[in-house]
């Protein structure tokens, strides 16, 4: 199977078992809302957390959606004849990271605006938020992956998955939210812009691999 | 180069190592507690306090070794993880198991000699500044690696589980160095830099290098300390380990 197959059969299978592409969606406003209760609700101070918050919670949230990349397929063993039949195997990967992207960061970058609403986002850094989601998220999914195919294999790789894999978000974050809060300030916000794209080009280049390396080790357990 | 080839293909065999590193781990752990012993009398009881810090910087001569050698440690094991999965190294595969530990509470102690330092200096235990928040991702790292390991029950799948997210943090570290220095930075400069002269006097700096090299001596003793244990354990069935147990009798 070429990508554009790969790609397809990916989004047809998360269409219809939508409770595992929705769940992460509704987690994030379920977060956003417990934020807004524990943080109380003064626009100014709300408002200044906004991009902090989102942006936790946009982490967060991938790392949910994660969790299912892999496991279906690995339980009933398409993984193992998609890892034998699939060249090169790294195509194959990269249509699954893409597939999960599209419900997990594109998905988010969708929802930022009325994510942005309920916590006073100023209306002028919403598109800035969305970009700096837009470029970052792939890291996001393609970083995960590499955690979601170690830990496949494991009855219980849910915590495990948020340890492996959210320090090595940290970068993402930094960036991520430095844009949006600095936009905010009034100051050029290019250079964090082009460093969300670099590692993002880096992860785009490094990680399928690892996530096919790490999908063998799992299989062959 | 004949010769480190040659090293290099000895080194897939444990035993070989096994019969060569006994020597050379005790003369680690000897150098390291001759410079460590010097290196902490002098730099703790002997050197000058500082013009503004008074007493309270001595601290950095526990805190500046443990932290460079942390971070070396994760190098060392990004290396050999990239081993274990170019050339499936046995070897490797035991050091990266045994780096860990280690590296785990160096990273820690040199968390906790920092909180203790900023207390005085700053006047706060944890200041979210760059290198610290640096070294707490580091300590992630090591417990999310100490994790997978713990998780997966069968050795060598553990083994290269391990080394792919040993690689994956090892290509990462220096992106999250970055970014935290660019997100915040109250920290002095670094002590130590290899292309400048120190702007410390000779009395100052001189233990504190002798740490920097004592501790590093610790890391090997200790990595060849806990690889020589491993090698037995793993190599346990094969006729040479059995022979050298009868030959030995405890």
């Amino acid at each position: 199977m070429g990508f554009s197959a790969q790609f397809r059969r990916e989004l047809r299978v998360m269409a219809r078992t939508s409770a595992d592409a929705v769940n992460p969606l509704v987690f994030l406003f379920l977060g956003l809302t417990l934020f807004a209760l524990g943080a109380g609700t003064d626009p100014a101070t709300l408002g200044a957390f906004a991009p902090g918050i989102i942006w936790v919670l946009v982490l967060l949230a991938t790392m949910l959606s994660l969790e299912s990349m892999f496991r279906r397929d690995f339980d009933d063993g398409t993984l193992e004849q998609l890892l034998l039949l699939a060249q090169p195997g790294f195509v194959a990967v990269l249509a699954k990271i893409a597939a999960q992207w599209c419900f997990s960061g594109l998905a988010m970058t969708v929802l930022v605006p009325l994510a942005g609403l309920i916590l006073y986002l100023p209306a002028s850094a919403i598109p800035i938020m969305m970009l700096t989601l837009l470029v970052g998220s792939p890291a996001l999914s393609l970083l995960g992956a590499v955690g979601a195919a170690l830990t496949v294999g494991l009855k219980r790789g849910g915590v495990l998955l948020g340890l492996l894999v959210l320090p090595l978000y940290v970068p993402i974050l930094i960036f991520g939210v430095g844009a949006v809060s600095e936009y905010m300030a009034g100051v050029d916000v290019a250079a964090q812009i082009y460093w969300l794209l670099a590692i993002t080009m880096l992860a785009f280049t490094v990680s399928p691999f690892a996530v096919l390396a790490a999908l063998k080790i799992s299989v062959e357990e | 180069m004949g010769v480190l080839k040659e090293f290099w293909h000895r080194l897939g065999s444990p035993r070989w190592f096994y019969a060569i590193s006994g020597p050379w781990a005790v003369a680690f752990g000897l150098l390291a507690a001759a410079l460590l012993l010097v290196g902490c009398v002098w730099g703790l009881g002997f050197a000058p306090p500082d013009y503004q810090q008074g007493n309270s910087f001595r601290i950095i001569y526990v805190h500046v070794p443990t932290a460079i050698v942390a971070q070396s440690a994760y190098m060392v094991m990004g290396a050999a993880g990239l081993i274990l999965l170019v050339w499936r190294m046995k070897l490797a595969d035991m050091a990266l198991a045994c780096i860990v530990p280690f590296g785990m509470s160096m990273t820690a102690l040199a968390l906790f000699t920092g909180a203790v330092w900023g207390k005085p200096t700053w006047g706060a235990w944890w200041v979210w500044d760059a290198r610290t928040t640096s070294m707490l991702v580091l300590l992630f790292l090591y417990i999310g690696l100490y994790a997978l390991r713990q998780a997966i029950p069968r050795e060598e799948t553990a083994s290269r589980a391990c080394a792919v997210l040993a690689v994956v943090g090892m290509i990462n570290i220096p992106i999250i160095k970055y970014s935290v220095d660019w997100w915040l930075t109250l920290h002095q400069p670094a002590t130590f830099t290899l292309t400048e002269p120190p702007s410390m006097p000779p009395e100052m700096w001189l233990p504190l290098a002798l740490n920097v090299v004592g501790v590093y001596c610790l890391f090997a003793a200790n990595l060849l300390g806990r690889l020589r244990v491993e090698i037995l354990r793993r190599e346990s069935g094969t006729s040479w380990v059995q022979q050298l147990v009868r030959s030995n009798p405890a």
